[in-house]
């Protein structure tokens, strides 16, 4: 059976930067991701990130998924990639894991230690008519556009005015796509001002208050009815019916702990980190010894503090393996916290401290 | 208005409605596990990344109960369906 020191599962930016981390102190690092390419997200983000110069504010997101590489090049001597590799499961009674490459190529690994970097998915919200084509979760519309170089279609209702909503609907329009409508169940904007402020200039109106009704068409979405929603979120009677064949859902994500569950890692529900998640102690450690976290998979937030975390979870793993000069590694440990917690500092980060608070823990038995 | 609810597909993969949910959840299988085993939500190919939150939920509405304390389910590997033919040649191999 193969066998390896740390298995990093998912290539996005929490499960490179655990990968970098850790090869860079010689542990022998196996990285595995279901995707064809490795960046997850990044590759397909062409906006440009915010927040501090340290956590490369200011850089598009494909560009950063391209200084990763690089790093990920320098230390490849340490790091074995699969892509197009799914991790199918984890066996608790011997700690194998299982995985298949493509359809057919199935096979099982046995690693010393575990980064889960598994990422998030797309919440999906019920309406009558939602499994006609041509209704989809905005990420894969961003990835049909930016990776794939397709677009969905001519007109466009966006569900959902957080930061995927208003940046995809802006990519959308580069595209030469008709953004129709914003629809937004609370009564104000989610995501960063900026991004709205960019398609309300180019007209497109934002519905607060509205949510989608139905869609409507017979093989395929030839339009959809949005509704006016109370405090309540129920109807107050005010529809309107819009010339649309595509519906994008920017609902919000959900973390992917599947792996996590199977492990029987202690989870928790957190609201505030939208759905289950590990509890985890300062370093990313979950209950299991020789289990981490690190990006959305431990809670949906952004890819500057999924890179800080897999740092941080890349860390951890090492020290646990013995590698590296423990006033190094304690060093490094700092200065990522320290990065962390500027991350969520202030009023934006308040959510999320909350929610990381309920799932915390300060160390596990031994 | 309640039959165009009722015929909103909640998991794709195994096409089960919302009005099929509703119906076992009120008979008493509240629970994540139950609604599987009757009527194979969760089975699929994304094994229930799409459905299992939309039930949770409807489970909490129609019981009362805070969705915190649905229990969302058993997970077992294997994660996404794999060929049995890539099992059976994984095994000879070993």
């Amino acid at each position: 059976m193969r066998e390896t020191e740390v298995l990093v599962v998912g290539g996005g930016p929490a499960g490179l930067s655990a990968a970098i981390e850790a090869a860079s102190f010689g542990a022998k690092v196996t990285l595995m991701d279901s995707d064809l390419a490795l960046g997850g997200q990044l590759i397909k983000q062409t906006h440009k990130f915010f927040g501090s110069k340290n956590e490369r504010a200011g850089t598009r997101g494909f560009k950063i998924a391209e200084e990763l590489f690089k790093e990920l090049k320098e230390r490849e001597e340490n790091i074995e990639t699969f892509t197009n590799c799914t991790v199918t499961g984890y066996y608790k009674e011997d700690g194998v894991v299982s995985c298949v490459k493509g359809e057919d190529e199935y096979f099982h690994v046995k690693p010393k230690k575990i980064v889960m970097a598994t990422g998030a998915q797309e919440r999906i919200i019920p309406f009558p008519n939602n499994h006609l084509p041509g209704v989809y979760g905005a990420g894969a519309v961003q990835t049909l556009m930016n990776v794939y170089g397709v677009v969905p279609g001519e007109r466009v209702l966006m569900v959902g005015a957080g930061n995927i909503g208003l940046i995809v609907s802006y990519q959308l329009m580069q595209a030469g796509v008709k953004v129709v409508g914003i629809v937004e169940a609370m009564n104000k904007i989610g995501g960063y001002w900026v991004h709205a402020a960019k398609v309300r200039r180019l007209g497109v109106p934002i519905y607060l208050r509205h949510t989608v009704k139905e869609a409507i068409g017979d093989r395929f979405v030839e339009g959809a009815v949005i509704q006016e929603i109370d405090e309540k979120f129920q109807p107050t009677g005010n529809e309107k019916k819009l010339d649309v064949d595509i519906i994008c859902l920017a609902v919000g994500l959900t973390p992917t702990c599947e792996l996590l569950w199977q492990a029987g890692c202690k989870m928790s529900f957190v609201p505030q980190l939208c759905g289950y998640v590990a509890q985890r102690d300062k370093n990313m450690r979950t209950s299991h010894p020789d289990i981490w976290v690190a990006g959305d998979a431990a809670g949906i937030e952004e890819a500057s503090s999924a890179m800080v975390e897999g740092r941080i979870a890349g860390l951890g793993v090492v020290k646990a393996l013995g590698y590296g000069a423990p006033e190094e590694i304690q060093g490094r440990l700092e200065e990522y916290h320290m990065r962390l917690a500027d991350l969520r500092g202030g009023e934006v980060g308040a959510k999320i401290r909350e929610g990381i608070a309920l799932c915390s823990v300060e160390s596990w038995e031994v | 208005m309640s039959n165009k609810q009722d015929d909103i597909i909640i998991c794709r993969c195994e096409e089960v409605t919302l009005g099929e949910i509703r119906e076992w959840i009120a008979k008493g299988y509240d629970t994540f596990d139950e609604l599987k085993r009757v009527l194979r939500v969760g089975m699929g190919p994304c094994q229930g990344r799409g459905c299992r939150d939309i039930i949770l939920r409807e489970i909490a509405k129609m019981t009362g109960k805070p969705y915190a304390e649905i229990p969302p389910g058993r997970f077992r590997p294997p994660a996404k369906p794999v060929k049995l033919g890539a099992i059976a040649k994984a095994g000879e191999a070993e």
